[in-house]
């Protein structure tokens, strides 16, 4: 066998993550010379956009053998994670600030967890998906537990750490029995082998299940609201955006590549979306602190986008477009929730004060008065979730409702229907309380008195992002449409 | 010509530009904001009024056309168009909101900019509703419309505000979110989203719905439609949004959002699912008899007053919706007439309810008493309007009722029968009202001293005894114009029920409507 060496072109694929991770290095390096917080905020957001940037150089194709796929698809996963990630450092600036954190390994943390989200995205072989799930996961374990002295993100690093270990042994072991079937890890191959193998299938549904965990399907969602309560709020808003979306993007490769569209898959994931909006927006109803409440919102959103997983994996799909309608409904989905989500996390941020003690609905009450912007932001965000129109969250329901209903799924649309209708719920009592309800006595001390310019500027960009997708969606969705999402077909 | 192509457009948008531009007064500068949110709104009734005379009488389709592409996958489409029809309905919202701005002079004291900018924002949905031609767009404006509607009545509203601000929006959520579904079922179906094509297109293709697709897609649309109206059993939303709103949100709310439920069963409900539509008839017509009876009843036993105009829309909306579900013309003309007159004799009583409780802070009607005494002229106008709105002849609510009736006995003389109980029901709760509350003696100190509408008010209520009187008089000048719309709706539905019936009676003049309305849209389109 002759000794395959990796080309420049190989590299030049890995860029981004490369770039993300020397940034990391860089930064810590830094640390002890650079006493400036800004100056690391700023050199860490330039770190994120250079990665992103990089993707220029990048020619479609297969890279390192096989291991990763570089193609639209990982592209369009890649922008949407340096967005990401740079978006959570700006917010973060006035957070670290306020909390009195170290900066420098904060930002290194979320560049190598990007990094890892930015390896999920594009990996065409399980070991090396297998890595870029560590290397996320264990940056985000520390970042869960980065505010130190605080009770609730102990519990929290801990909780994440000890069952984010538990579904990446399931995901390994799935790993493990696949390639006992197949005789190889590379999807490409996997693929040739028969989607009705038993043993196949039992080592997909333990990866289903580790990576479940990741993007807190029902039953495997207990983790969530402790572990997204806990965490430092723009650390939350990682979250609910990044590994969200990269874990979703490796699913959808894996079970796109595979060919999985049996009726077994099908129903699996009909089941694990009804049951998961259900979990979701039902535990959201009762909840009373905000952060917790959009914890479950996040639930109920990945739901939304198994939907479209049902969609892409049923038989009856649409027979003129074939599955691309579902691929572009996931893609658009999780671009619109992850900006949504990262906005409505920074101004949870700001509003909690000094130590996040200000969580509650009857913190945010009268916030219509006392905070224009916010409130009026926030709004947005929340009916994004909602998913009503001009908002990028109506048109990526619409799009998961459009592909659901050309797979002839109508009544998995209803149930999705009805779940909007109970998010409908609790997510305009915020909006109640921020309107039509004055705070309760007098406001503590420690209230913001407006968002820091910092915060402001994230959350700004996040709502025009929002109603800019709402809006005018041609564009987003000329690059999710495009046949050549995954080059190598 | 110049201004008629973008004359729709405009209409939507100028109110925006006039919410936009009330951002940049100073919050406290309250008499500049009212005095610009009037001026926005009386130029957007006037700029309205052009479409009478770009609107012919009798011409068929949708004379006045905006067509532009706006999203490529799925084919979405600014798709913009006016007939007789949607013209007048576009008129009365914009012929309301000025007077909602004269309602509220007085009686919002607090956050009055966020008030105004909520009202012309609210136009912009309402508007946009009436002039959609595309489902999607249609649905956009729909839900849109929702959040300052919420907004007016859970910030301004009375006591329970947010009780009713919440359940008026999830009891809208609830039937738009299977209108998304059956729109999008529909898109599957046809592939377009376009009301004309889709129309054309299940005209052309009569055997591409089952009879059970067919009936599923009619109550996705169908429900959103009558909880909107109210339909009896989805009523209850109504008198708590109705009671708790502020006087303008009120008359926005009797006035026009109500009839966005009537108008989407004439314009979608009934041409897209003729076959459908004639299944239900008789349930929909039920339910339609027992709301004008119900709403009638519960209005009779309604200690307060506001809450009693709220049961009588409950009791005349279901007039318009029997006249539009007999799909007999006469009838179908009447509903439309109906529910323009509606529009104007309660939202008047709203207003003057509304200035009721300027001055007293209570709808309870106990609390009044002889009011004739001290409010000569206020009850001058208050006995005016409630005649109009029994349906006296000459006054504007009679045409309405009248020709349902008469349109609806041709067909099934027993519905007729019982939704006539409904006109002599309201004559008792409205008289019965009248009198608790104008004439005896005066029983509370307080209302001795009430002062009579002053000149703000009295302009505001003679502009609607105008019209009230003048759409007694002059109701050819609307029904000409209805007509041909009218005509149209009950051909598309005829014609293809009689296919369905096996007759062979195939109707040309359906055929040509169709092709005439392409053409038109195809014109624009070119241009």
């Amino acid at each position: 066998m002759v000794p395959q060496v990796p080309q420049t072109a190989d590299i030049v694929r890995v860029l981004p993550e490369i770039i993300w991770c020397g940034f990391g290095v860089l930064l810590m390096l830094l640390q002890p010379f650079l006493k400036n917080r800004q100056v690391l905020t700023l050199f860490a957001m330039f770190g994120a956009a250079v990665g992103t940037l990089s993707t220029f150089f990048g020619r479609m194709g297969s890279g390192f053998f096989g291991l990763i796929q570089f193609d639209t698809f990982s592209l369009f996963f890649h922008w949407l994670l340096g967005l990401v990630a740079f978006l959570v450092i700006l917010a973060a600036d006035s957070y670290l600030e306020r909390e009195n954190l170290d900066a420098a390994e904060f930002f290194a943390l979320i560049l190598f967890a990007t990094a890892g989200m930015g390896v999920l995205a594009s990996a065409q072989e399980l070991l090396t998906a297998f890595i870029g799930l560590e290397m996320s996961s264990i940056s985000s374990y520390v970042l869960a537990g980065y505010r130190r002295d605080s009770v609730k993100s102990s519990e929290s690093a801990v909780k994440y750490f000890l069952l984010g270990s538990f579904a990446t042994a399931f995901f390994l072991y799935g790993i493990a029995l696949v390639y006992g079937v197949t005789g190889s890890t590379n999807l490409a191959l996997i693929a040739n082998a028969d989607p009705n193998s038993n043993l196949l299938r039992l080592g997909l549904a333990l990866m289903l299940v580790g990576l479940g965990f990741k993007v807190a399907l029902a039953p495997f969602q207990i983790w969530t609201p402790d572990v997204y309560e806990g965490a430092p709020t723009p650390v939350t808003a990682l979250f609910a955006a990044g590994p969200k979306a990269a874990t979703f993007a490796l699913l959808l490769r894996i079970f796109t590549t595979i060919h999985a569209a049996t009726d077994f898959w099908f129903w699996a994931f009909w089941i694990l979306a009804a049951l998961t909006m259900f979990v979701g927006n039902l535990g959201a109803i009762v909840q009373t602190n905000v952060k917790r409440m959009l914890a479950y919102s996040s639930i109920a959103h990945a739901g939304y986008t198994l939907v479209a997983f049902a969609a892409v994996t049923t038989l009856k799909s649409d027979p003129e477009n074939g599955p691309w309608p579902a691929y572009a409904a996931i893609l658009f989905y999780l671009l619109g929730y992850a900006l949504v989500k990262v906005g409505a996390f920074t101004i949870v941020s700001e509003i909690g004060g000094q130590g996040e003690r200000h969580l509650t609905l009857d913190d945010f009450a009268g916030l219509g008065t006392r905070q224009p912007f916010a409130a009026a932001a926030m709004s947005v965000f929340l009916l994004s979730l909602l998913g009503l129109p001009v908002t990028a969250g109506f048109f990526g329901k619409f799009y998961v409702f459009k592909a659901a209903i050309s797979s002839k799924l109508i009544w998995l649309a209803v149930l999705m229907a009805i779940n909007s209708i109970i998010g409908a719920y609790y997510y305009l009592r915020v909006i109640v309380v921020m309107y039509m309800r004055e705070h309760k006595g007098e406001l503590p001390s420690d209230t913001v008195p407006s968002l820091s310019p910092t915060a402001a500027m994230v959350v700004g960009v996040a709502v025009a992002a929002t109603l800019y997708l709402g809006l005018f969606p041609n564009h987003i969705l000329g690059i999710v449409l495009s046949p050549n999402l995954f080059a190598s077909r | 010509m110049e201004l008629s192509g973008h004359l729709l457009s405009v209409l939507i948008f100028f109110p925006a530009f006039g919410a936009l531009a009330l951002l940049f007064l100073r919050a406290d500068d309250e008499l500049w904001i009212r005095r610009l949110t009037f001026v926005v709104s009386v130029v957007e009734f006037l700029f309205s009024l052009i479409l009478l005379r770009a609107v012919p009488i009798g011409a068929p389709g949708y004379p006045l056309v905006e067509y532009k592409p706006w999203i490529t996958s799925p084919p979405i489409n600014y798709h913009l168009g006016v007939d007789g029809i949607s013209m007048f309905l576009v008129i009365l919202t914009t012929f309301l909101t000025p007077l909602c701005v004269m309602a509220s002079w007085k009686g919002i004291h607090h956050r009055i900019k966020e008030f105004h900018v909520m009202l012309l924002l609210l136009e912009v949905g309402i508007i946009g509703v009436f002039l959609s031609l595309d489902l999607f767009l249609f649905f956009v404006f729909w839900e849109v419309m929702l959040i300052p509607m919420a907004f007016l009545i859970g910030i301004w509203g009375h006591d329970r505000r947010i009780y009713a601000a919440v359940k008026f929006f999830i009891y809208t959520m609830f039937g738009s979110a299977f209108m998304l579904v059956g729109i999008l079922w529909l898109y599957n179906l046809t592939g377009s989203l376009d009301l004309q094509t889709i129309q054309a297109y299940l005209q052309s293709n009569p055997g591409i719905l089952s009879h059970r697709t067919e009936m599923l897609l009619f109550l996705s649309f169908f429900l959103a439609f009558a909880i909107k109206v109210p339909l009896f059993p989805l009523h209850t939303w109504l008198p708590d949004a109705h009671v708790e709103a502020p006087t303008a949100g009120s008359i926005i709310l009797a006035g026009v959002l109500l009839k966005m439920g009537t108008y989407g069963m004439i314009r979608f409900c009934l041409p897209l699912f003729p076959e459908a539509s004639h299944r239900a008839a008789p349930w929909v017509a039920l339910l339609a008899i027992i709301g004008i009876v119900y709403g009638a009843l519960v209005a009779l036993v309604q200690p307060n007053l506001k809450k009693l105009v709220a049961y009588s829309s409950v009791s005349h909306l279901g007039f318009v919706v029997l006249g539009i579900f007999t799909f007999h013309a006469i009838s179908m003309q009447g509903a439309v007439y109906q529910m323009l007159a509606h529009g104007i004799s309660t939202g008047a009583l709203f207003f003057l309810v509304g200035m009721l409780y300027d001055r007293r802070h209570t709808f309870e009607i106990s609390e009044y008493g002889g009011l004739c005494a001290p409010m000569p002229k206020f009850a001058a106008f208050f006995l005016f309007v409630a005649l109009s709105s029994m349906g006296l002849p000459m006054l504007n609510g009679f045409v309405g009722e009248f020709l349902v009736l008469l349109g609806t006995y041709q067909v099934h003389w027993t519905w007729a029968t019982w939704a006539a109980t409904g006109v002599i029901l309201s004559a008792c709760y409205l008289l019965w009202a009248y009198q608790r509350v104008f004439f005896g003696e005066v029983t509370h100190q307080k209302n001795r001293e009430l002062h009579d509408a002053d000149t703000r008010e009295q302009w505001g209520l003679l502009v609607f005894a105008v019209i009230i009187l003048w759409m007694g008089i002059g109701s050819p000048f609307i029904t000409w114009r209805t007509k041909a719309p009218v005509d149209t709706v009950v051909e598309q539905t005829r014609s293809h029920y009689a296919e369905e019936a096996a007759k062979p009676a195939a109707t040309p003049t359906s055929v040509v409507t169709t092709a005439a309305q392409q053409d038109s849209v195809r014109r624009v389109v070119s241009q």
